[in-house]
């Protein structure tokens, strides 16, 4: 077996990287392996998490049926003139407004990376109370179906006008 | 270079002291990712607005809160030499990616260089915290206090629903990545750790080499962190890998003391086989070098070598590295030269 780095000298050095349960297998020489070793540690070229990456963005909006045409092709932010297709190869965003744009994409995405498609951290102190309160409500609500369910009809009633006022607040913010 | 201390000293002020459990958790370190908003991103950003990213960043350099944090150094990129970078990234103090492929690039680093925040990384910004030992709620609870000082300045790019924009997909939402470094001989010994690495991936949490992605594990020294940013808040993430953490650290525990109960000669045998070798070998490479300051460092720690510390041990984990042989002995070195003054200066570092 020839080395994947060279393609000159027989690979000696055989290993697998295991990422989430993904095999990958690489096989190289010693000499491109010391080559490797040479660079400035984490930078070796070929391993990166974008190359990973690219592979699962190059799916439609709902997978199964949905033809990849040329939606997929004009799909481009207006801010930075990034298109979907070069997103898809590098792996990352050229700016904040991608985000806007790719949007009807992204959620597929977030759920293979992080398993999930909506922040529940941290928000910015300037720009946050809004959130914050709409974050409230949404845990207000789901205590309301419940209290609904267990017929608990007086409290139901409570964190509805609680609700009604949180969000009073917000739309004449 | 205008501050010569950071790249001559192999050992950051915050890692000669000791942490919780720092006889199996060398290090704790937190980074959150931010951007900037109406900004291109530093990857296609223009050389203009690269420029005004570092500018409005070093401006908030004099908020006073900062200064609870000791002096803080600014440290372009564009002053620094290959060697110099080079060594930064071998101090973990910026990332391989600030290193080799940043435009206006900048580093704040602290006094004692528990702080750094980058500047025109993949990201605007990111702040990152290290701390010796197992610390890390306190590396987060840090970071977030200064976030929250540079958030005062400037506006952040955020999304109700996304939450903190990065550049890249694998870091939006909180932004952040908790990690710890991990020194796992017993488990690698008794051939546990691949049982045990890939349980941690089960978990949302991921394994990587000591700088981080696409890095290989040298030395029994084993980095893990959180894989997901999105849709878990940032005390979760750190809640769990803190507890996947300390399940780690019990199973080294164990392992460590089955092997001294059951092979204690062995053990000796092995630690003292190293010990000979790196106070006598000639030539010596890098990942020779790891395994066997990996061997002696788990002697100290089991008790079997007492006349060197966990200390001595952590800086010639660093000096022995390419980029601080060449910044001692000569810049211009091949790997042979290389290999022959890493073990001379091992020689002399514990020769006393």
């Amino acid at each position: 077996m020839l080395c994947q780095e060279c393609g000159k000298r027989p690979a000696s050095l055989h290993f697998t990287k295991i990422v989430n349960g993904e095999k990958t297998e690489f096989h190289i020489c010693e000499a491109c392996a010391r080559e490797k070793g040479e660079m400035i540690p984490g930078t070796s070229g070929g391993f990166s998490i974008h190359s990973l990456l690219s592979g699962l963005l190059d799916i439609g909006p709902t997978g199964k049926g949905q033809l990849v045409g040329k939606n997929t092709e004009n799909l481009q932010c207006k801010e930075c003139g990034m298109t979907y297709s070069q997103f898809s190869k590098v792996g990352r965003f050229g700016c904040s407004s991608c985000y806007k744009y790719f949007n009807d994409r992204l959620d597929p995405l977030f759920k293979r990376v992080h398993g999930n498609t909506t922040h529940m951290g941290k928000v910015p102190v300037r720009v946050g109370s809004h959130i914050q309160a709409k974050r409230k409500i949404e845990g207000l609500r789901q205590e309301l179906q419940q209290k609904i369910a267990e017929e608990e009809f007086e409290k139901a009633a409570k964190l509805r006008d609680e609700i009604r006022e949180l969000e009073k607040d917000i739309s004449s913010e | 270079m205008p501050n010569l201390r950071f790249t001559e000293q192999p050992l950051s002020e915050w890692m000669r002291h000791r942490g919780y459990e720092s006889d199996i958790v060398i290090s704790s370190r937190v980074r959150i990712a931010r951007n900037l908003q109406h900004l291109a991103f530093p990857m296609l950003a223009t050389n203009q607005q690269s420029e005004e990213v570092l500018t409005r960043l070093k401006a908030v350099l004099e908020d006073d809160r900062l200064s609870q944090y000791g002096v803080l150094h600014f440290l372009p990129l564009d002053d620094m030499d290959d060697l110099d970078r080079r060594i930064l990234v071998e101090k973990h103090l910026i990332s391989p990616n600030l290193a080799t492929e940043s435009r206006n690039g900048a580093v704040l680093i602290s006094e004692d260089e528990s702080l750094s925040i980058m500047i025109n990384e993949e990201d605007h910004l990111r702040i990152q915290c290290l701390y010796p030992g197992f610390h890390v709620q306190e590396a987060w609870e840090r970071a977030t206090a200064v976030d929250d000082i540079f958030e005062a300045h400037v506006d952040y790019a955020f999304d109700d629903k996304r939450g903190y924009l990065t550049s890249c997909p694998t870091n939006v939402g909180t932004g952040l990545r908790a990690s710890v470094m991990m020194h796992l001989p017993a488990l690698v010994l008794t051939q546990q750790i691949n049982r045990i690495l890939s349980a941690v991936s089960q978990v949302g949490l991921t394994v990587r080499g000591i700088y981080g992605e696409g890095s290989e594990a040298m030395g029994n020294l084993f980095q893990i962190s959180n894989q997901i940013t999105l849709g878990q808040s940032e005390s979760e993430i750190i809640e769990n890998l803190h507890g996947v953490v300390l399940q780690i650290i019990e199973h080294e525990k164990t392992a460590r003391q089955k092997l001294l109960m059951e092979s204690r000669l062995r053990m000796t045998d092995r630690v003292m086989r190293s010990y000979g070798i790196l106070s006598n070998a000639a030539i010596i490479d890098s990942k020779e070098a790891a395994q066997r300051l990996s061997d002696v460092r788990l002697g100290i720690d089991l008790g079997l070598i007492d006349h060197l510390t966990a200390s001595q041990l952590n800086e010639l984990t660093v000096l022995t590295q390419s980029g601080f042989l060449q910044k001692i002995f000569n810049e211009h070195m091949d790997r042979a030269e290389r290999d022959m003054y890493r073990a001379k200066l091992i020689r002399e570092k514990l020769g006393k």
